[in-house]
């Protein structure tokens, strides 16, 4: 039973969607602030990737005259962290389930869909917080934005993918009972999803097979769209990636909401 | 003759004698149909119990495996009740069903007046709920969590503030709610959590082995202040234990269920009585056998051990 509104059999109740959303919404941002050995730690491996694949690979990449790696390679990086924070925020659930505070709103008497939007809300700004300092660092290392006036358009794609991939492990985490198949998901999704998106490989001249592989992964069009509007050399246009990602996300969100509502505790 | 004024009893009192004739019974029946009166007459005195909780042939499959095995039972308006059984008899499985959290396979349910299945939203607000496991958010402090609460069931913002006070009162919490849950003993979650579960002021109080891991002390003063809060608003509590000794002391009233199917019911004393046994523990084991229960490991106690040997991480 999928309906944003309180369906309450009393016409007298007062529908408290909004303030659903907005409370657990609230909650995942106080959360995330306050584990400050969680960001530090999931800091480092964006920060990794960029010292070690940036630095490393350099020279090669502008050898073949692609230019400069790290303004290539940044916007994948940062499109990683959010990959990873989102998805794990999502998946979460299975825990939160069983032993959280999941089950203290499954009985509250709002929607399910409210509280599915609150909690993807609230975990899709926290995985653009952390995308963000990514980005922050990046610069520290030799980033360079093209356009200033570019990044509220670069934040609104780091929401659409934060968003994209907690609505898609909230949906894994729906139908798993128990972080058995974790493993499964992290080698057989999570991490081809990044190594198929051409966040470390410019797309050009690949072949037929990984043009296909790249083309179905709905992070290609994120990265993509991000290096576009960061450092100004984008494969598909902005317009395009912005609308086949705005499109996949809200399929995600409709998959994502949908499975919520049938999970049974 | 005086006629009786109904909608006052119903909202007042929970047992409540009415010296009449058939014709108060049929009224009575007539203009509070949902309200499943039970009729007890005792010498020209109808006894009317108001039940707030009604179970009808519910039954509950899963796959192959029968949990729960078309069961009846009533539970009457203000009445401290036990629902006792071994382990995987379908207990927590039949206070899923009741709390909306699982739909049943066959059956009806009425939980103050509404259907779980249908009127999800009706019935959510008229219970609270603590479950086995804590569903406190760690992360968070005693005040965020009661506000959550309070904001989920759409607590009057006004009066927000004055009753999570009160309540953390009660249960002597009030000087820690800048505390984080995750620093607080089992014991001190669990009076958290029956202080949340009071929050909303529901009709009914579900509690699933509220008492595990509990020190005699903390018990006590639990049960001490249900018992008042269920006299004073006429609060009816639901609950499950494995303390004999706590159910025999606590409840008015209890049921008994094994592999899925009621076996017996009623006071201590007249359980007791029908098993020529000196305890309700001793009732118990000649109900339900000594055979001793091997309940499948599922999901969620796989879930536990992983959570234990991860040290509690959330």
């Amino acid at each position: 039973m999928i309906s944003l509104g309180n369906t309450g059999e009393h016409g007298e109740e007062e529908d408290n969607t909004m303030e659903t959303i907005y409370t657990l919404w609230k909650r995942q941002v106080i959360k995330y602030f306050r584990s400050r050995s969680r960001i530090v730690g999931s800091l480092a491996q964006p920060l990794l990737y960029l010292l070690a694949f940036g630095y490393g690979f350099g020279s090669v990449f502008s050898k073949a005259g692609q230019g400069n790696y790290i303004q290539f390679l940044a916007p994948g990086i940062i499109a990683m962290s959010i990959l990873f924070t989102a998805i794990f925020t999502g998946i979460e659930i299975i825990w939160d389930r069983q032993f959280g505070f999941l089950k203290e709103t499954l009985v509250a008497p709002v929607s399910r869909l409210s509280i599915m939007l609150g909690r993807t809300l609230g975990g899709a700004t926290v995985a653009t917080v952390q995308g963000t300092i990514v980005l922050v660092l990046a610069m520290f290392v030799g980033f360079r934005f093209t356009n200033y006036s570019q990044v509220p358009l670069a934040l609104l794609f780091m929401f659409l993918i934060a968003i994209l991939f907690t609505a898609m492990g909230t949906a894994i985490a729906s139908v798993l009972e128990d972080m058995q198949g974790f493993q499964l998901i992290m080698n057989f999704l999570v991490m081809p999803i990044f190594f198929l998106s051409g966040s470390l490989f410019p797309l050009s001249n690949l072949p037929f097979a990984m043009v296909i592989a790249t083309r179905i992964d709905p992070m290609t069009y994120g990265i993509d769209g991000l290096r576009g509007v960061l450092g100004g050399i984008a494969q598909f246009g902005i317009t395009l990636d912005l609308l086949v990602l705005g499109g996949i996300t809200a399929l995600f969100l409709a998959i994502g909401s949908y499975l919520f509502t049938k999970i049974q505790v | 003759m005086q006629f009786p004024r109904l909608v006052e009893i119903r909202s007042s009192l929970t047992k409540f004698y009415y010296e009449s004739s058939a014709f108060a019974k049929f009224h009575v029946m007539l203009k509070d149909p949902i309200c499943h009166l039970t009729c007890l007459s005792a010498t020209g005195i109808i006894f009317l119990v108001a039940n707030i909780i009604s179970v009808k042939n519910l039954t509950k499959k899963f796959d192959v495996f029968t949990a729960v095995d078309d069961i009846s039972f009533d539970v009457g308006k203000g009445e401290i009740f036990a629902f006792l059984g071994p382990n995987g008899a379908g207990k927590s499985t039949t206070i899923k069903m009741l709390t909306t959290l699982l739909s049943p396979t066959s059956g009806s349910m009425s939980i103050n007046g509404q259907d779980p299945s249908h009127a999800q939203d009706a019935v959510r607000k008229s219970f609270g709920i603590v479950f086995q496991d804590p569903s406190l958010d760690d992360d968070l402090t005693v005040m965020e969590n009661m506000e959550l609460h309070a904001a989920l069931y759409s607590v009057d913002p006004k009066t927000r503030k004055g009753r999570i006070t009160e309540l953390l009162k009660f249960v002597d919490l009030a000087d820690k709610v800048k505390w984080m849950v995750k620093t607080f003993s089992g014991g001190m979650k669990r009076r958290l959590e029956i202080a949340r579960g009071l929050l909303h002021h529901p009709k009914i109080l579900f509690l699933d082995e509220p008492t595990i891991g509990l020190d005699p002390q903390t018990r006590n003063h639990m049960w001490t202040y249900l018992k008042n809060v269920n006299k004073k608003e006429g609060m009816t509590v639901f609950f499950t234990t494995h303390y004999m000794d706590e159910a025999e002391k606590n409840a008015d009233r209890i049921v008994v269920i094994d592999h899925g199917k009621i076996i017996a019911q009623g006071t201590p004393i007249e359980l007791k009585k029908k098993t020529n046994s000196k305890t309700l523990e001793d009732a118990f084991l000649s109900l339900t056998g000594h055979e001793i229960r091997n309940e499948e490991a599922g999901a969620v106690d796989q879930l536990r051990q992983h959570r234990r040997a991860w040290g509690g991480r959330r």
